[in-house]
């Protein structure tokens, strides 16, 4: 049901497991071009991130008076910041505020959002009330809605990510509230309760396996908006505090400054913009794959 | 249909009301609200005195139907940083914010509709491959990035429009559209987007009727059959993401705002957030998710209008 298929116990010698793999790969490549390109660009940005220390980079933090807002150079591969901080060490360790923002917020959000949408669809009392919440809440636009959380709490990057985290979750919650409802109908969840399986074992066994598609795909896509909106919020100033090197808080930076020194906001944007291009483009490859019955093109 | 239409309006209610219970309680959750809203630097009298204000010796809920009662007599409450009615406020920013969205809606809805009609109508050519490219871009580019770009090639670089600001209303349509078009450009693309796909989707639903055949072969021309029997069955999807996109509108209204320096709802909370003005986010995130809600309730009731065959 999950698609996985196991080449644990493959009774093949081990050069044509990888063969086989090796054109496995291809065939990858083949039907899913695109979402092939994003997964690679994604895996670049996210070895730039973590080997960020080890990739030629200075403290992105170290600010040098004499060396304020200049031009990419040998020495400076994207120039400085107007406090003369090295702006590809700020931009590579930005990487990392920004995946593990992502990353934290899509596991989060699938977790809480799985848990209180499988509540909401097999405990009949709670489901009303829940889904008035939900409405409640997905009625306030996402920015805003992290705007006022986070206009209450410290500038902090864990704030930062709970705050997205209760953006996204009535997303995840509805989206698992209704494939209960309609897994619970399918004659494999009634052959079950015939047979007199226990309901949480239905719900853990039977239901919840069949989210997981579904699930996937929305967690890509939650993971990009969770960076969109990190940025945004380090950009206006509610999210990381200004000396965090996020790709926000350089673009903030460099505001004042952008009409004659554009590099500062454009290189971050340029980073902030290939990895939300290089998650979505994944994100509908993975529908594509995992979906069958939704439209290819769409 | 008016059954329909009463019941429609009247579950704007309970939406609301969560919308309200959220906002007004956020302040409580998040630990002493008179000392969050007095900020870090602030003296015990400036605490002592917000909790008088609030009247923090009464009960939570006691507290929040005051404060409902007062918030639907148009009365949300005073800026801690200015001291100003926070309606006041607000209602000095509302037209640069109502401008930058309608504008916004107007083009993207002139160029996303007949940009999908013509991807539904010319499937898997070289049109339509371009505009899943432009669709997939305009989900990726954020807004502020996307803002950037266009102010620095059409407004530094080329020097056609201003690279900032806002003009009002009063000094002339030309001006305020002038200030007003880029802003909406960068804003309107992840809309465009929005609204491309669904219409490109819709469309080809619909152009595989058999309706749609009967009438290509009674030599109804293409365009006829395009926006007369086509588009107007293919309604429904678009008016619905039409409602929704309005969020994201709300949303970008934000940080659009920051980028071209206009002074909106947008800049107000920014400026709000560098004081931790609560009251005044309170009453943004009110008025915004009000005005979200209240576009989703009139898309509900045009369904019938494009589609008589609904009863309620």
């Amino acid at each position: 049901m999950t698609g996985v298929t196991s080449t644990l116990d493959s009774p093949l010698p081990d050069h044509r497991v990888r063969s086989a793999r090796v054109h496995r790969g291809l065939r990858l490549l083949r039907k899913y071009p695109t979402a092939c390109a994003g997964g690679v660009l994604l895996a670049v940005i996210i070895v730039l991130g973590l080997f960020a220390p080890w990739l030629g980079t200075v403290d992105p933090t170290a600010i040098a008076p004499g060396r304020r807002a200049l031009l990419p150079s040998a020495q400076h591969w994207f120039g400085t910041d107007s406090l003369g901080r090295d702006l590809y060490s700020r931009v590579l360790y930005g990487a990392r505020i920004s995946m593990l923002v992502g990353s934290s917020v899509a596991l989060l959000a699938a977790f809480f959002g799985t848990v209180l949408g499988m509540l909401s669809g097999s405990i009949r009392w709670l489901d009303p009330i829940f889904m008035r919440v939900m409405d409640g809440l997905m009625s306030i636009p996402a920015i805003l809605l992290a705007i006022a959380l986070m206009s209450l709490t410290q500038g902090s990057v864990g704030n930062v990510i709970v705050a997205i985290v209760i953006v996204e979750v009535p997303r995840v919650a509805r989206l698992i509230r209704g494939l209960v409802l309609s897994i619970r109908e399918r004659p494999f969840v009634e052959a079950a309760i015939v047979s007199g399986t226990p309901s949480y074992r239905i719900m853990l066994r039977h239901i919840l396996p069949n989210t997981f598609a579904p699930l996937i795909v929305q967690a890509t896509h939650i993971f990009a908006a969770a960076i969109v909106i990190e940025a945004i919020l380090s950009f206006i100033g509610a999210g990381a505090p200004p000396t965090t090197p996020s790709w926000g808080n350089i673009m903030a930076e460099g505001r004042a400054l952008w009409q004659i020194k554009p590099h500062i906001v454009f290189i971050p944007a340029a980073f902030l913009s290939l990895t939300v291009l290089s998650i979505n483009v994944l994100g509908d490859g993975l529908r594509d794959a995992l979906d069958p019955h939704s439209m290819r093109s769409f | 249909m008016t059954g329909y239409a009463l019941r429609r309006v009247l579950g704007v209610v309970p939406v609301m009301a969560v919308v309200a219970l959220f906002v007004f309680g956020l302040l409580y959750v998040a630990g002493d609200p008179a000392a969050v809203l007095a900020g870090d630097k602030a003296t015990p009298e400036q605490v002592e005195h917000i909790r008088v204000s609030l009247g923090l010796d009464q009960p939570f809920f006691i507290r929040f139907g005051h404060w409902i009662w007062r918030v639907l007599h148009g009365d949300l409450g005073t800026s801690i940083y200015t001291d100003q009615s926070v309606l006041l406020m607000i209602g000095q920013r509302v037209e640069p914010t109502l401008g930058l969205v309608v504008l916004t809606m107007i083009i993207s809805i002139g160029i996303a509709v007949p940009l999908g009609v013509l991807a539904a109508w010319k499937r898997g050519t070289i049109i339509d491959r371009a505009m899943m490219v432009l669709s997939v871009l305009g989900f990726s580019v954020p807004v502020f990035v996307l803002g950037y770009v266009l102010a620095y090639w059409l407004a530094v670089r080329l020097d056609l429009l201003p690279a900032q600001g806002y003009a009002p209303l009063s000094a002339g349509i030309w001006a305020f559209l002038r200030h007003l078009i880029l802003p909406a450009s960068a804003l309107g693309l992840a809309y465009i987007a929005l609204i491309a796909r669904i219409t490109r989707a819709s469309m080809l639903e619909v152009l595989s009727q058999d309706y749609v055949r009967t009438a290509r072969a009674k030599g109804v021309l293409a365009g006829g059959v395009l926006f007369r029997h086509a588009l107007k069955n293919a309604a429904n999807p678009i008016v619905t993401v039409i409602g929704i996109g309005v969020a994201t509108l709300i949303g970008g209204t934000v940080v659009t705002e920051t980028v071209f320096a206009i002074p909106g709802l947008g800049r107000l909370t920014v400026d709000a957030i560098a004081h931790r003005d609560y009251p005044v986010i309170q009453g943004v995130v009110l008025l915004f998710s009000a005005a979200f809600v209240l576009v989703n309730l009139a898309t509900d009731l045009l369904y019938r209008l494009f589609d008589p065959r609904i009863r309620y």
